[in-house]
């Protein structure tokens, strides 16, 4: 009898842990959705291939703590994005802005582009010039034909 | 001979691209702090939890603030040169940041291991941390006078480090 009271009590307590430690999730849905709406856009710097909304990172659990917090207090998106930004740098938005650090980031690729394109033109322009139409004289085409004789 | 020339050049810039980016740290993102005011908080500190900590109280002096914590294990790599250093004098004052920390932990781990800060604050939820742009212990800034960040380094401090960095950094600050 005293066991099992005991295991009820255990259950009991359980419960109540674990109720509360969801608590977060279950207090503001309008808070939670907005908060990982702006965190999926976010780098982890912990495990920097996960997004601060998926990561399971102390330092994630906290920003998005703060990231609470800021909504909360009436913060937009772009002014919690600045708040991380403003401590951690550029480095933490996977759509960086467009500056002067991050023009070769942007602009790279289609200078790789543009650069193969001209060369690709260049070296066909260049082939379609060096190849001459072969002209046969008589003698050549005695041969072919006493080549194409030997075949048969 | 010609036709070689340019695959050859495109081969060896790319390969001089690979060989920068194998040597570059991923972990090293670049502060955006650095040139800007420290931020300020007040905090308990560690070992007096009645007495609080600003930054504030630093100005003036050319210090250096560690962020550390008894979990953090490259700390224990650090923590024997901060010590030694130290003993020399010839560092600048460092203030203690003890990051997401058990008071009783942190208090232990200096007792054991000696302690070199001056004092450390106690950020047990890591709020100071995330103004600072912490994301991995043992981070350390060096501010000036005028409580500006002037270098940050991320991960231990090695002894090449304080002797080509921080140091010479720390006397040209102070003069």
């Amino acid at each position: 009898m005293k066991s099992i009271a005991v295991i009820l009590l255990g259950l009991l307590l359980a419960t109540i842990v674990s109720a509360k430690d969801a608590a977060p999730l279950a207090e503001d849905p309008v808070v939670e959705q907005r908060m990982i709406h702006i965190t999926e856009e976010l780098r982890c710097l912990v495990c920097q291939n996960e997004s601060l909304a998926g990561s399971h990172a102390d330092l994630a659990e906290d920003l998005r703590r703060e990231v609470r917090g800021l909504i909360r207090e009436g913060k937009s998106d772009d002014e919690v994005k600045e708040f991380l930004v403003s401590r951690y740098g550029d480095f933490v938005l996977y759509r960086p802005p467009m500056k002067a650090t991050t023009a070769l980031l942007w602009l790279g690729p289609f200078v790789l582009a543009i650069v193969g394109l001209i060369a690709l033109i260049l070296y066909l322009r260049r082939r379609s010039l060096s190849v001459v139409d072969a002209v046969l004289n008589d003698e050549d085409k005695q041969r072919a034909e006493a080549l194409l004789k030997e075949n048969q | 001979m010609n036709r070689f020339l340019l695959p050859l050049a495109v081969f060896i810039v790319l390969v001089g691209f690979l060989a920068v980016g194998l040597n570059l740290d991923p972990r090293e993102v670049p502060s955006p702090l650095i040139g800007k005011p420290a931020p300020l908080f007040d905090v308990p500190q560690l070992e007096v939890a009645e007495k609080t900590f600003s930054p504030k109280e630093m100005l003036g002096k050319v210090w250096l603030l560690n962020v550390w914590a008894s979990w953090c294990v490259s700390c224990r790599d650090e923590h024997p040169i901060l010590v030694a250093y130290s003993k020399k004098g010839n560092m600048p004052p460092v203030i203690g940041l003890d990051y997401k920390d058990q008071r009783a932990d942190g208090a232990r781990w200096l007792t054991q291991f000696g302690n070199p800060y001056q004092l450390s604050a106690f950020d047990a939820d890591g709020r100071v941390g995330i103004d600072y742009g912490v994301y991995g212990v043992p981070e350390t800034y060096l501010i000036d006078k005028a409580g500006v960040i002037r270098y940050k380094q991320i991960g231990p401090i090695t002894p090449e480090v304080m002797e080509k960095k921080i140091l010479p950094m720390a006397r040209e600050l102070d003069k």
